[in-house]
């Protein structure tokens, strides 16, 4: 049976260990600041030349409008975007991820006033179209550094849930800690329980002691609610935990499991789209990355913090984490061994 | 009244894929409740393989160990006490919360103001476990395996890679335990270690239990003799090769000739009617390092 003061007395052991452990404890704050900060400047400056237009069913424009359309479509040092959907369009427009929205058609433009390069780019218009209706939308832009902070602090949960769970179940088993425990009426259920809460724990603690230290001088986009990205990021480092428990969930060997979640975290950090977007990757790499925690994680916080999206918009997402971390913890809780035999 | 009795007890383990090691082969011995009982061998003898499938820790592949004359069973671990040979405990915790982290694995404990004076803790409570020193660690772990005041306390191997004070230090720790009415199980490969005090040993060899006993009864059925020793120099060869008597130390510069001697007085005579001189003489009784070498063949630090 589950007992809660075992439970509770190995969650709190675990917290303290890690709390005076000054230089883990540092790390794992310092690292994520410094890469935030570090993207924040790299990613500050105006890098390229040219202007992002969005362009309502560009390729209908170009055809059922060749005159209007041609004219302005020919401008060099343009990128031209199509767009399906105009409400999809403005939300670009106004996160500065576009600089003018034009719609043939409808013989309509949008500008976003916030937006010195949106200025620039309707004086261009204007010189090549006179009779077109203005409208305006408004909205801070999103930067790279607004686009890369889930992936970065996921990044960050993930390195903290796998390793942080992972090389201290197998340090523990190696020098017979796990034995010393067993030889206690602690079960195996409790032990695993009280490493994963804590994990939990100090892992969310981590994570938004960085964002909201991090957001007073970085002054982070947000469209969402702050609740529902709290919610996906601890489901999400749930998962990650699940998955540390059970890479560690047999091995004596510090060796072997270090290179089992270097296995585990090189793709992710790769693939689940931290860095850059898998929009335009194949295939077969999309539907990889769908089988990688972190990258429900990501996508789930950037869609929450760039678009403004609820819960049950991102409901795939979190489905896909919660059968993930049922999944883990079962085959980890199954497979888990305080490792008596030699 | 017996407390733990094994019987025919059988460890195999797979040292490769095709070979089985016998760890443990068919050990059969009984326990008194209240003793503190020996299982004595050098390194690899089974000693730790033993007292784990005893503690419940592992399991054996064959054989049957009895507590009270009924089955091992998972309640165990709330009735016995554990120090095992090789343990680290949390590294950032300091002593007093590694007592509470480990207090409240239990339904009942000791009272620790008790347990603590009991182990000599006092003075390092607030210390953290990595910095503690060899002894008061193994005084740790001692406490750990009282926490829940159990009737018996297994300590494997308590007091290996102490120093001599230490050692001492723990051995009336242990002899403090037992005046609590306490069963201890001891493994250990230092022999003065058994004498001082264990009531009862099993000497294991090879994974084989080889003898059985009180110490004193064991060495009375094994030594009718006392040796005596002299420095080789005062002893005539001629009277060395005579009385068939051994030479040790060869080859170092303190040889010694070992007089084994039914009778001290009769042979201190005999010596000084050869006019032997007697400078830097001692007499010692067999100890358990000598049944052990009459026993196997080698000695346990072999």
């Amino acid at each position: 049976m589950f007992n809660t003061r075992r439970f509770f007395a190995v969650f709190k052991a675990r917290n303290i260990e890690f709390f005076r452990d000054r230089s883990s404890l540092g790390w794992n704050l310092l690292f994520p600041v410094l890469l935030l900060v570090g993207f924040s400047f790299i990613f500050s400056g105006n890098g390229r030349a040219e202007y992002k237009v969005g362009v309502l069913q560009l390729e209908q424009s170009a055809t059922t409008h060749p005159n209007k359309a041609a004219k302005f479509l020919a401008t060099k040092f343009v990128d031209f975007i199509d767009y399906q959907q105009l409400d999809i369009a403005q939300l670009k427009l106004s996160q500065h991820g576009i600089d003018l929205l034009i719609d043939f058609s409808k013989k309509s433009y949008w500008v976003n006033e916030n937006s010195p390069k949106s200025y620039l780019v309707e004086k261009i218009f204007l010189s090549a179209e006179q009779d077109f209706t203005r409208h305006v939308t408004q909205g801070k832009g999103i930067r790279y550094i607004d686009w890369a902070l889930p992936g970065i602090l996921g990044m960050n949960m993930m390195f903290s849930c796998l390793f942080g769970v992972g090389y201290v179940i197998v340090r523990y088993r190696k020098n017979s800690v796990l034995k010393r425990l067993k030889a206690t009426p602690l079960s195996a259920l409790e032990f695993v329980t009280a490493q994963l809460v804590s994990r939990l724990f100090i892992v969310m603690f981590i994570s938004s002691s960085v964002y909201i230290g991090c957001n007073v001088f970085l002054n982070f986009y947000m469209l969402g609610s702050y609740l529902d990205l709290f919610v996906v990021a601890a489901l999400g480092a749930f998962c990650l935990i699940s998955l540390g428990l059970l890479v560690a969930c047999r091995s004596k060997s510090e060796e072997l499991t270090g290179g089992l979640l270097n296995l585990t975290t090189w793709p992710m950090m790769m693939l689940s789209g931290v860095w850059f977007s898998l929009e335009g990757a194949p295939d077969g790499l999309k539907a990889f990355s769908e089988l990688l925690p972190l990258t429900h994680l990501v996508a789930g916080a950037r869609e929450i913090i760039t678009e403004g999206a609820t819960l049950s918009d991102i409901s795939y997402h979190l489905i896909v984490l919660a059968i993930m971390s049922s999944l883990f913890l079962a085959l980890g809780a199954y497979f888990f061994d305080w490792n008596s035999e030699r | 009244m017996t407390i733990i009795t094994v019987k025919n007890l059988i460890k195999y383990y797979q040292s490769s894929k095709a070979k089985e090691v016998k760890a443990v082969d068919d050990v059969s011995f009984t326990i008194k409740a209240g003793h503190c009982f020996g299982l004595l061998g050098p390194n690899g003898a089974g000693k730790t393989t033993t007292i784990e499938i005893l503690e419940g820790i592992i399991a054996a592949s064959s054989g049957e160990v009895l507590y009270h004359g009924k089955p091992l069973n998972k309640n165990i671990a709330s009735k016995i006490g554990i120090q095992f040979q090789h343990t680290a405990l949390q590294d950032f915790l300091t002593v007093q919360e590694t007592i509470n982290l480990f207090s409240s694995f239990y339904q009942q404990t000791i009272e620790q103001e008790k347990l603590i004076e009991l182990c000599d803790l006092g003075d390092f409570l607030d210390r953290n476990n990595r910095l503690l020193s060899g002894g008061q660690k193994q005084r740790l772990l001692l406490a750990l395996a009282l926490i829940n005041d159990p009737d018996i306390v297994f300590l494997d191997e308590p007091t290996t890679g102490l120093d001599p004070q230490a050692r001492r230090n723990f051995w009336q720790l242990i002899k403090n335990i037992k005046a609590q009415h306490k069963t201890i199980v001891l493994t250990t490969h230092y022999m003065d270690e058994a004498e001082h005090v264990c009531d009862d040993i099993a000497v294991m060899d090879k994974g084989k239990l080889i003898e059985q006993g009180s110490p004193q009864q064991l060495l009375q059925k094994h030594f009718n003799d006392v040796f005596i020793y002299l420095p080789r120099t005062q002893v005539p060869t001629v009277l060395i090769s005579k009385n068939n008597w051994q030479v040790s130390d060869l080859n170092s510069s303190n040889e010694q000739v070992e007089i084994k001697s039914k009778n001290v007085e009769q042979t201190l005579s005999y010596l000084i009617a050869e006019q032997v001189p007697l400078d830097g003489l001692h007499v010692k009784s067999a100890n358990l390092d000598d049944l052990f070498l009459k026993l196997t063949g080698h000695s346990l630090r072999d």
